[in-house]
């Protein structure tokens, strides 16, 4: 019951949300996404004390065609709950010194997302996984488009199409694999204990595989990404890469990998070879970025694409750094997109040349600044190097030149990333009479919070390995 | 029995309501008088009898599908109310007609012998071409009316020929004598059964506006009264294709495999029509008109399953298009009313003069797209996996890449209103369309979120 009450929280707040008016619907938001954070952590000790019984809720929606319903639970889906629900109380408190108009619909769609992610991380049965699927898309959506900045029909439509797509094809495989199975089930367990013949798992992978890709994106499934991220709305884009993206590299572990095993170990090296040759790509792409917003998202197709190498390797470090680096990159892109939306919003300018002395108008904001970007060029000590040491050594297992080109994107992240700062944040003010106040106490409880979890990660990323390292071990068989 | 004869009762009432000089009381009486027989059919739920030596048959077939009709042509007469309005003097006619159509419908649901079917497609044939060309006055009316008419006439020729060499082959019109025939000479059916059966196929191929048959549809959706293309579009295209499918599924079952390649080719040339053609259309009854065109596409995935007993997949996705269409028209029928004009323009910027109407559009739009949690989705879903089921792989591939084709020209009529600044139009509100409108949408979302008892209804 557990999982449904983890569902019920954000819907019947997203309901109730389209009721209230003005600054009562942040209010509002803030604190059921706060309720929903303290109920994870409740989840959290009964998964540890208790394990998975708890979760488990298995019921039949529809007799033919055959559809249930099965909500569960394990470390990797606990660790994505965990980060999707510590997220959006940053998001939802990100936006509190900004004017939104109509916020009941902008916080409304927000929780509807939320209930939507948590709806995917927990689905074991492929048809409610798939619905939660598509059902996320729509609520990102609106708020891209509706809250968006120029030429945001255009963009949100192509994102729109593209996504929407790739789930096409994949439930189009999952509907060939409900006519091949013998039950008519698309119970995860039962899907991945009698993968079907190896005939056919070569182009279902491509069917799955297309659909993840677009979604995390894999190049050369990307182009929708960078629009995307430089049109939405600053909460939005956080959304999209800080826990959007994650759908796509938790579903690479959680369904590809265990129900098209044969055809993974067919194609293993196209994609592998995919993501790495992203990795060098978009950290190339991101040096020339002229733009900050640009430069954050072609530096999130790197990471993403070290995440999904990591994943192809098919080794256990490669899979646990996966986990801790989806995690680790979800906090520090969420910190990142905001620390350039406040940059944007004191001194309405986004390229990166043309500014600086930022450090001496407000230091504070320059310290936490600097620290976000810290992890995320993997400093150690800091839960970026975790998760990309673990990758990088998982690479390393497969193929020894892959991984030497996959290691590029510490040395190019450090390169754009440290650059940008010291184009922007350091230096002397090129503005003349450039206003910029420091944190806003909301602003600072979400950049002390991110800053804080950098270093805890990294420091003690412990409890994340071993939640997910029963999970994995399990894969790798 | 009852309920084909009491609809029947309620036309004639209403032409003869107009001597009495009580227009006003027309429209409420018939929907009083429809809800009534809206429980008279329930009543005869798994009664199975038929009647007239055996030419009209009742089934929990022909019962779910009469619920279904009678319950879009009261939201229909709902709109009515409003829509005519202005044009108080014919409204008995009008309305007379349209409860012809229904009467044509509910032949088409219950037949057991091919004459009835014919009466049943000419009745409701017939008074449509009359609504289609009703407005006296529109040029584009009266085009509608006479292209409908020249072609429908072409295509019940093709069916009279049709039955009447089956009669030559068979030696009668019975659906199972038919039937019979087919299984007792299965080694030498005569030529004239499979001219018959392929002329009779052709004929509904037409009513259904599959591809290559389905030229008529857009100009004829186009220049109708809105309320009779929110007609056509949702009860007309629904009775086409439960009769399609009771003949398939019934008669010529064992012959099936014969038309299987002419009908498989059909539904993937519907599906790439239907969807392609729309992405470049500007009106949004043009726009509708393909996109009942490819939803005739995916309605023919079931055809073509109907020798599995698919009715159910039939029954649920007749009713969650029928719905999503409805709520569309419930919102354009006083937008088009208030602009003057039926353009997808006149949608622009909507969301910012009645958010509201804006985002039940939307919600149509979405649930014709398939997405969930509409019952649309859910529908698209169950076809294909029956279509799998039956092994047809590369149609039920290009019927996925038709739904993301789709997904784009819904979404045109979406951006219309929420990104185009505002034109000057007044929207005016009415009780009435609001009510068919929101009732749509929560059914929608009932029945995509509830499915059980839709689906497995037979």
């Amino acid at each position: 019951m557990l999982s449904l009450t983890l569902l019920s929280i954000p819907l019947i707040a997203a309901i109730l949300l389209l009721f209230s008016r003005g600054n009562l619907s942040r209010n509002l938001a803030l604190v059921f996404t706060l309720v929903q954070l303290v109920f994870t952590v409740y989840a959290y000790t009964v998964f540890k004390n208790e394990g998975s019984q708890a979760f488990e809720f298995l019921a039949n929606w529809s007799v033919k065609p055959v559809l249930n319903i099965h909500f569960a639970m394990d470390g990797m889906s606990l660790v994505m709950i965990m980060l999707t629900n510590l997220l959006l109380p940053l998001i939802v408190l990100s936006g509190y010194n900004r004017e939104i108009e109509r916020p009941h619909i902008f916080y409304s769609l927000m929780l509807f997302m939320q209930f939507a992610l948590n709806g995917v991380f927990i689905s074991f049965d492929g048809f409610i996984y798939y619905i939660f699927w598509e059902l996320a898309l729509i609520p990102i959506y609106f708020i891209s488009f509706n809250w968006g900045g120029e030429n945001r029909a255009k963009v949100t439509l192509k994102f729109f199409i593209y996504t929407l797509a790739g789930s096409l094809l994949m439930l189009f495989a999952f509907l060939f694999l409900y006519n091949g199975s013998p039950a008519h089930s698309l119970d995860w367990a039962s899907l991945s204990s009698n993968p079907s013949c190896s005939c056919n798992q070569s182009w279902l992978f491509w069917m799955f595989f297309i659909a993840f890709a677009i979604k995390i994106p894999i190049i050369p499934f990307h182009t929708w990404q960078p629009d995307t991220y430089a049109t939405a709305p600053t909460q939005g884009t956080m959304l999209l890469s800080g826990i959007m993206l994650k759908m796509g590299t938790y579903s690479l572990l959680r369904w590809l990998l265990p129900i098209v095993p044969a055809g993974v170990a067919e194609w293993q090296y196209v994609a592998i070879t995919l993501s790495v040759i992203g990795i060098v790509y978009a950290s190339v792409i991101a040096i020339m970025q002229k733009d900050l917003k640009r430069l954050l998202a072609y530096s999130s197709i790197a990471h993403v694409g070290l995440i999904s190498a990591g994943i192809f390797a098919l080794n256990l470090s490669g899979f646990q750094g996966s986990v801790v680096q989806m995690f680790a990159h979800g906090v520090n892109v969420v910190g990142l997109f905001f620390c350039a939306d406040i940059i944007m919003n004191r001194t309405n300018h986004g390229e990166i040349e043309g500014l600086g002395g930022i450090r001496l108008l407000a230091p504070k904001f320059a310290t936490w600044f600097m620290i976000i970007i810290l992890g995320s060029v993997a400093l150690p000590l800091t839960n970026g190097f975790v998760g990309e040491f673990m990758l990088l050594f998982g690479v390393y297992q497969y193929n020894t030149w892959l991984a030497v080109f996959a290691g590029l994107t510490i040395i190019l992240g450090a390169v754009y990333m440290l650059r940008m700062y010291q184009k922007m944040v350091l230096g002397t003010a090129l503005k003349e009479n450039m206003v910029f106040p420091d944190l806003h106490w909301n602003e600072q409880i979400v950049l002390v919070t991110i800053g804080i979890l950098i270093f805890v990660m990294g420091i003690f990323p412990g409890p994340i390995l071993e939640l997910t390292e029963p999970v994995l071990k399990n894969l790798i068989k | 029995m009852n309920t084909l004869i009491y609809t029947s009762i309620l036309g004639f009432l209403c032409m003869v309501l107009e001597i009495f000089n009580v227009r006003k009381l027309i429209v409420p009486l018939l929907v009083l008088g429809l809800a009534l027989i809206f429980g008279l059919n329930l009543n005869d739920w798994n009664s199975n009898q038929s009647f007239f030596n055996n030419m009209v048959r009742i089934d929990n077939f022909s019962v779910a599908f009469s619920g279904l009709a009678i319950f879009v042509t009261l939201l229909i007469f709902i709109l009515a109310t409003d829509y005519y309005a202005e044009d108080h003097n014919h409204i008995s006619d009008y309305m007379a007609i349209l409860t012809f159509i229904l009467v044509g419908a509910l032949m088409m649901f219950n037949f057991a012998n091919l004459t009835m079917l014919f009466l049943g497609i000419e009745t409701l044939s017939i008074a449509l071409y009359i609504m289609a060309g009703s407005k006296r006055f529109d040029i584009r009316s009266n085009e509608a009316g006479f292209k409908y008419f020249l072609m429908g006439s072409f295509a019940s020729g093709f069916l009279l020929f049709g039955i009447a060499l089956i009669f030559g082959a068979t030696g009668s019109f019975d659906l199972a004598k038919i039937a019979d025939y087919t299984i007792q000479n299965q080694q030498n059916i005569s030529p004239l059964f499979y001219t018959g059966m392929f002329l009779v196929v052709f004929a509904m191929l037409f009513k259904v506006s599959a591809a290559p048959f389905h030229f008529w549809a857009p100009d004829v959706y186009h220049g109708s009264p809105a309320l009779v293309t929110a007609y056509m579009s949702t009860l007309v295209k629904i009775a086409a294709f439960a009769a399609f499918y009771k003949l398939l599924s019934g008669t010529f079952f064992y012959t099936f495999e014969k038309v299987a390649p002419v009908l498989n080719a059909v539904a993937i040339l519907t599906l790439a029509v239907g969807n392609l053609m729309a992405l470049s259309q500007t009106n949004f009854k043009r726009l509708l008109a393909y996109s009942g065109i490819s939803h005739a596409g995916y309605l023919m995935l079931i055809i073509l399953t109907a020798k599995n007993q698919t009715a159910g997949a039939l029954f649920y996705y007749s009713l969650a298009y029928a719905l999503s269409t409805l709520a569309a028209f419930a919102v354009a029928i006083p937008v088009f009313k208030a602009a003057k004009s039926e353009d997808i323009d006149a949608f622009n910027g909507l969301a910012k003069k009645n958010p509201m109407h804006a985002a039940a559009l939307s919600m149509a739009m979405i649930g014709l797209a398939g997405i969930p949690p509409f019952a649309g989705f859910l529908g698209k879903y169950y076809i294909f996996t029956e279509a799998l089921q039956s092994d047809y792989f590369y149609t039920t591939l290009v019927a996925i890449f038709a739904s993301m084709i789709g997904v784009y020209y819904y979404f045109k009529v979406i951006l219309a209103m929420y990104s185009q600044p505002a034109n000057e139009v007044k929207m005016e509100q009415s009780f009435n369309y609001n009510l068919v409108l929101w009732v749509c949408l929560a059914l929608s979302i009932v029945f995509g979120i509830f499915p059980g008892p839709i689906l497995n209804i037979f």
